[in-house]
């Protein structure tokens, strides 16, 4: 046994070296041009170069020390473990689950419930606003849209690339319903919904009977459409300034977090002034939204209405030879993904307190598409996990001060964020094609609820 | 059969009368009729090519007609132009449901979740329009039970029943094949419109899906079927059609189409003198 597995080494390293080598030729020439050259204004401004010789080296050298380490050592040990797996007859699938893995939603709850006095208690009354506010509030943002998108995406298999479209649709029906007529938050809310689903049936009606790359192309142009209206429609938007001054959220009327207010949630408790409590407040929220998103979800996915998204993604046409309306059925699917964009968009308003076009860019639609794509399209668990990853990741880089010391002291984090972002969706995408979660829960059965495996579950295709 | 008891206008379930279908230059269908009886299994065969998917096509919505009718007549006498309907209207309202030739299941969902899809309209209605499904009252409930019910009746017709929680893409061939009527039949049809059934099933499969298909015409539902598998049509069917070039060439009794000498032209390509023993071997089945 000794013998040919020295003489399998040997061949192994020599195969790593060769492909370590040509990795990092590889990466040579991916970024000579990117890292190894660097422009500058100089103190004239006039712009000149310099090369950056070291760090396109560490670069280089971390490819091929990368592939080599991947090719010599983490394969072999990967295909060992497989075949000593396969020589015990241990299936690559257990049906046993452990505590964590039953229990995962629960235990998932909890900790978001206690997530803000957890936060308030470690990081003190201010402190808790950036985890509170930074992390929390803005990953269940991307969670309630994601959530939203997942319906038409996911589970009625329609490429919608202009999803940011309605959550405009509704942050502008907050901030300017609000401002002209003075509407409160509770009144406005289920009103930026319906107009969200308004704008989603108008741009259902012309486009869904086109498919697949058609459709995209229309919903990616029908988001630009919108963002250009709030842009140069100045009179009512007031174009790229924006509209701020939006008023804030009240505890249902009975407590308010202004300032001035007579029932003023702080000084109502005694307790010292500080916006931590409205952004724990807005937490909450935005909570409770996602969950009734999640709960009609659910529910909807066990009704008829929600079977026949999942059919229209599986076979348009059997939908149509078995006396579906599909239609109508992409229509529901359209307006009330619209509607649950429409809600997160009036949330967005009286989070932030002003709104401008800025916020509803492309990016944002593609963004959010990429948490569905992630996470698996048509579950809630995955994409979570996706927004907390996507979301929660980029913020966390902006947090890392200490690869200054690395780096030295040029170096930002943040303008990384976006590269990392992709290296992440392409390591994702590796090795979990299907996304966190790739299977799906039958919404009915007979003897016992199997998972279906992502290989038979199809994308839709428009 | 209590069939008897209807009136005579009732015995035709489908009519179709001067069916053209012209794709730009292409005359796919020339002044085709015929008529389907009620109760029957109604067989329509042809070469490659000679338009019988495209009759379906138009019998069920998925082509409009160039010209022609096409008339449901129901059990109770009530008329539909199929020519007229919305494809998802002639399952829904003329109740004519179909099976495709490349076999469309929704592979990701489970055999079960197949069967209940084709129960939507049936579920939308007692839901609600899903309103009042969402608020969970017992009318809903009752209902999802009963479609299951439905579902497991025809599961067990189909002999699919050990595999309902399976998705519908992980079952073999000839069960996906079984799984596609079941869920047809799911829709409560009067006719039901299937294309070539038998097509790649291995002979026991097909002895199978024969027995599911009499088991469906015993139930009153009328059949209308491509074949090419002549032992399956000619074993199965009470009345076949002939189509060849868009037009028809035969219309009778399986024993009178198989002896006629234009469908055996038509089928073989073959010199007039040669028929003759083709049709020798007809008679001892070997083709």
């Amino acid at each position: 046994m000794t013998q040919p597995s020295a003489l399998e080494n040997s061949g192994l390293m020599m195969q790593a070296v060769k492909e370590a080598v040509f990795a990092g030729a590889v990466a040579f020439g991916l970024f000579i041009l990117y890292v190894g050259i660097e422009t500058y204004q100089d103190i004239n401004n006039a712009l000149v170069w310099r090369t950056r010789w070291g760090l396109l080296f560490s670069f280089v050298a971390i490819a091929a020390f990368g592939r080599f380490v991947v090719v010599g050592f983490i394969k072999p040990h990967l295909d060992k473990r497989k075949r000593a797996k396969a020589k015990a007859g241990i299936p690559e699938v257990t049906d046993h689950k452990g505590f964590f893995h039953r229990h995962f939603l629960k235990i998932a709850l909890v900790l978001l419930l206690l997530y803000p006095p957890l936060s308030v208690m470690l990081a003190g009354t201010q402190g808790s606003l950036k985890y509170v506010d930074n992390f929390g509030i803005q990953i269940l943002i991307y969670v309630m849209l994601a959530w939203g998108l997942n319906i038409v995406v996911g589970l009625a298999g329609l490429l919608d690339l202009g999803y940011v479209a309605f959550y405009a649709v509704g942050a502008y029906s907050y901030a300017l319903l609000s401002e002209h007529f003075g509407l409160s938050f509770w009144v406005l809310l289920p009103m930026a919904g319906i107009l969200a689903a308004f704008w989603g049936i108008i741009l259902g009606f012309p486009v869904l009977r086109l498919r697949g790359d058609y459709l995209a192309i229309v919903t990616l142009a029908f988001g630009e459409i919108i963002r250009l209206v709030l842009i140069n429609w100045t009179v009512v938007t007031k174009g790229t300034f924006g509209v701020s001054g939006i008023p804030k959220a009240s505890f249902f009327g009975i407590w308010s977090f202004d300032v001035g207010a007579p029932n003023n949630f702080t000084k109502a408790f005694g307790l010292s002034m500080s916006s931590a409590y409205y952004k724990i407040f807005l937490f909450y929220l935005i909570l409770a939204l996602c969950m009734l998103t999640a709960y009609v979800t659910i529910k909807l996915r066990r009704m008829p209405i929600g079977r026949a998204w999942e059919a229209l993604r599986e076979d348009e046409i059997a939908c149509r030879s078995l006396g579906i309306n599909t239609v109508t059925t992409k229509l529901t699917a359209f307006a009330i993904g619209a509607m649950i964009g429409g809600f997160a968009g009036a949330f967005f308003a009286t989070r932030q307190g002003f709104v401008s076009p800025e916020s509803f860019v492309f990016l944002e639609s593609a963004v959010i598409l990429a948490i569905v794509v992630l996470g698996g399209m048509g579950s809630l668990t995955g994409i979570a996990i996706a927004a907390i990853v996507m979301v929660g990741g980029t913020e966390l880089l902006r947090e890392m001060e200490f690869l200054k010391h690395v780096f030295g002291p040029d170096f930002t984090p943040e303008l990384y964020r976006m590269l990392l972002f992709g290296l992440a969706m392409i390591v994702v995408m590796v090795f979990k094609p299907r996304g966190f979660v790739g299977s799906r829960e039958p919404t009915a059965y007979l003897k016992e609820r199997k998972a279906v495996s992502g290989s038979f579950t199809k994308e839709g295709h428009g | 059969m209590s069939l008897g008891t209807n009136s005579m206008s009732n015995d035709t379930i489908l009519k179709v009368e001067h069916l053209s279908m012209r794709f730009g230059g292409l005359m796919a269908i020339n002044d085709f009729s015929f008529e389907a009886k009620r109760g029957e299994i109604t067989a329509l065969i042809g070469p490659n090519g000679a338009g019988k998917t495209t009759v379906f096509n138009c019998i069920t919505g998925f082509y409009k007609p160039t010209m022609g009718m096409i008339t449901l007549t129901q059990r109770d006498g009530e008329h539909y132009l199929l020519e007229r309907l919305r494809d998802f209207e002639i399952t829904k309202l003329a109740r004519v449901s179909r099976t495709f030739q490349n076999i469309r299941l929704f592979s990701g969902l489970t055999v079960l979740e197949n069967l209940l899809v084709a129960q939507h309209n049936a579920l939308m209605k007692a839901s609600g329009y899903t309103i009042l499904g969402l608020l969970g009252l017992p009318a809903y409930r009752k209902a999802s039970a009963a479609a299951i019910d439905k579902a497991k009746y025809w599961l067990d017709k189909a002999n699919l029943t050990e595999r309902a929680d399976d998705p519908a893409g992980d079952l073999p061939y000839g069960a996906q094949r079984r799984l596609e009527i079941a869920r047809a039949m799911c829709t409560g049809p009067e006719l039901l419109c299937l294309d070539e059934p038998a097509a790649g099933l291995n002979p026991r499969e097909s002895a199978a899906l024969n027995t599911l298909l009499h088991s469906i015409r015993d139930e009153g539902v009328s059949i209308l079927l491509i074949e090419h598998d002549m032992s399956v049509v000619m074993e199965i069917s009470d009345h076949v059609v002939v189509l060849e070039y868009g037009q028809k060439i035969s219309d009778g009794t399986p024993d009178h189409v198989k002896n006629d000498p234009k469908v055996i032209a038509a089928y073989l390509g073959v010199e007039d003198d040669e028929v003759e023993e083709i049709e020798e071997q007809l008679d001892e089945g070997t083709i």
